[in-house]
């Protein structure tokens, strides 16, 4: 059995999202060095703050400012820092209950090692140098002896204030096909294409996937097909992707190789766009060093009669 | 009258901690053709299905579309996904079993940890605006509940030792089971967590079927009959909580009937052996409830199929008249932040 194939795969998005009116005051807030809470209807002032009182739904306004001072609630030391975490060296998470405050923040606290943390610690916000308004304007927390600070008076309005945070976030991920389609991939590496028949319903899939979506069985039987095939149906892009070095526009169709139960898709070159047509005779263009066809061209063949593919449509 | 629903039938794959050989459906068919093979059903017999996965897992958009594909799904059937737990997946089947829509459903779940950064990946279903940002891992937010139970007083280290070992003990007469036998406590992963206290990260899937009323009792000689089913949510901020405890799980617990009588059996969903001590302590299991026979989460943990696994091992141990009453749980979030309890019961013997 060859090694089994794996890829890098990264899923990377800026997600932008946009604030309520108390998490617009919060995070503007803490641009601007101010932690506020929310207080609820019972008197309990919740920080981080809620849009709403998770007690009764209701919708929450008053914003009250607490300090940047607080008690550890509970801790854990982080000895290996991850991707993304407030601090790069060894640090403990904490949940940290602001003096005024009810309910606790979690964070960093940057502390020596795990023998300088206790739950009851005395902490306090060490705000990070440049603030845009977000929980990451908060640096981390550190030790802290004096008297609580007492927070000056605030109404929660503010000049411009932040009306959304982006937050980035990246996964890395290592990819691999699985059986059957490893097994496409090593044929397409040949320049050959190999589908897998259904035992049940004899349908060759192309490429595999290694179950019949009809039968709900395991395809194994390896069946060569193409390289020609028929256009089916398809579309003229007129929009150029992202890191795509193709011109516009073009065609992408689907075809059905002979052979197979199944259309596949792929882009048609070697022909002006605007003469693509159902029923289009094309074949595999390979370049050197790909592993997949680049595009399809057409034959010259006689145009397939529709009859010959209506069912793969 | 409301209708009685049962599991008829459960399997599961050996959890694996890579399956980088297998694609997703590669991985679950098999699990899909034993549990109907065990009710000799098809899926054209199958009135509904559902299943419990998340595309996060393995990087994969629509992951649940190709997996579909080991069903079998035409003619069209009836089907729905949940992006949590099987066993969300689960209750909703039962929902429309009780409707009467429907006489039989198939419920599946899976999870390929393998592919990604799992602690990572867990991070993206936090609040994304206070805690997302900042990357707080799974093992770091279990961690923070144990130190808080250590605080309080509910526990000691070598309690929680104590309950890995077990854990890892029963697993030896699991088959499926991926960390089974002397497992070392080892060092902190996340303090006061160690390696010992925490799952491991692996792939699996799991499937079960429900059946009502008589035509449960013509699939399985011994259903295992759903008396009560309810999940609860606490709010989402961590810092709004008590860690030390799980009003979710006690209300979801009584509200299906769970303290009504005693249960025999309790499989519950903790991956971490930190949440075990919250749940005994929520669910009022007591010495005599032989709890995770299985091994539990921390013998298996294939994320989005070991809540249902624990229904599918609760309900294996009724059908087999090792149980007549067992609790059944599952938890989805930090912290055991969502809780779903099941009470299964076997008829009279």
């Amino acid at each position: 059995m060859p090694d089994v194939l794996k890829a890098p795969l990264v899923v990377e998005f800026p997600f932008t999202r946009s604030l309520g009116p108390v998490q617009r005051a919060f995070f503007t807030g803490l641009r601007e060095g101010v932690v506020l809470g929310a207080r609820t209807t019972a008197g309990r002032v919740l920080v981080p703050p809620a849009e709403y009182d998770p007690d009764t739904a209701a919708e929450l306004h008053d914003l009250v400012p607490v300090a940047a001072t607080g008690t550890v609630t509970t801790w854990a030391w982080n000895h290996a820092p991850r991707t993304g975490q407030p601090l790069a060296r060894p640090f403990a998470w904490v949940l940290v209950r602001l003096d005024g405050a009810d309910t606790a923040l979690l964070h960093a606290l940057d502390a020596p090692g795990p023998d300088d943390v206790r739950t009851g610690m005395r902490v306090r916000v060490r705000w990070a140098a440049e603030r845009t308004g977000a929980i990451t304007d908060i640096a981390c927390f550190e030790p802290y002896d004096g008297p609580p600070e007492q927070p000056a008076a605030h109404t929660g309005e503010f000049e411009n204030p932040v009306t959304g945070i982006v937050a980035p976030a990246r996964l890395d991920y290592t990819y691999t096909p699985g059986r059957a389609q490893s097994d496409h991939l090593e044929s397409l590496a040949r320049r050959k294409i190999v589908g897998e028949r259904c035992p049940s319903c004899r349908k060759v899939y192309v490429p595999p996937r290694g179950a019949c979506p009809t039968c709900g069985v395991a395809t194994g039987e390896h069946v060569e097909v193409g390289p020609r095939g028929t256009v089916t149906t398809f579309c003229v892009v007129n929009i150029k992707a992202r890191n795509l070095d193709i011109e516009v526009p073009y065609v992408y169709a689907h075809i059905a190789l002979d052979g197979a139960d199944l259309a596949l898709h792929a882009r048609i070159g070697g022909i002006p766009y605007d003469h693509v047509r159902m029923g289009l005779r094309v074949e595999p263009v390979w370049t050197d060093g790909a592993r997949h066809p680049d595009h399809y061209r057409p034959t010259g063949e006689p145009d397939a009669d529709y009859d010959t593919y209506k069912e793969l449509l | 009258m409301t209708r009685q629903i049962a599991v008829v039938a459960f399997a599961q794959s050996d959890h694996r901690r890579t399956t980088d050989e297998l694609s997703e459906v590669e991985m679950l068919m098999p699990v899909l053709h034993e549990v109907l093979a065990r009710t000799g059903l098809r899926t054209a017999d199958i009135d509904f299905t559902c299943s419990g996965s998340s595309d996060y897992l393995a990087g994969r958009a629509f992951s649940f579309t190709m997996t579909l594909d080991g069903v079998g799904a035409w003619p069209p059937v009836s089907e729905s996904h949940v992006e949590m737990d099987g066993a969300f997946a689960l209750y909703e089947a039962w929902s429309r079993l009780l409707t009467g829509e429907a006489d039989t459903a198939l419920v599946y779940a899976y999870g390929k940890s393998s592919p990604g950064p799992l602690r990572d990946v867990l991070t993206r279903q936090l609040d994304p605006y206070y805690l997302a940002p900042l990357w707080p891992d799974s093992v770091a937010l279990a961690a923070l509940q144990a130190q808080a139970l250590l605080d309080a007083g509910d526990t000691d280290e070598h309690a929680l030792a104590a309950i890995g070992a077990r854990s890892r003990a029963d697993a030896t007469a699991n088959p499926h089971a991926q960390l089974a036998g002397p497992v070392p406590r080892g060092d902190h992963l996340v303090r006061p967590l160690r390696t010992g206290d925490c799952p491991p990260i692996g792939d699996g899937a799991a499937a079960v079927i429900l059946a009502a009323g008589d035509r449960a009792r013509e699939l399985c000689a011994r259903p295992a009959w759903i008396r009560g089913l309810d999940h609860r949510i606490e709010p989402h901020s961590l810092g709004a909580r008590d860690l030390t405890d799980s009003p979710s799980a006690r209300l979801a617990a009584e509200r299906a009937g769970a303290f009504e009588r005693p249960v025999d059996t309790a499989e519950l969903h903790a991956p971490f052996s930190s949440q075990e001590v919250v749940l005994r302590k929520a669910l009022r299991l007591g010495d005599e409830v032989c709890v995770n026979p299985s091994g539990g989460a921390l013998a298996a943990n294939p994320v989005m199929a070991a809540g249902l696994i624990r229904i599918g091992e609760a309900a294996a141990r009724v059908h087999r008249g090792a149980s007549d009453r067992a609790l059944a749980h599952a938890t989805s979030g930090p912290c055991l932040q969502q809780n779903l309890v099941a009470v299964l019961e076997g008829d009279p013997r």
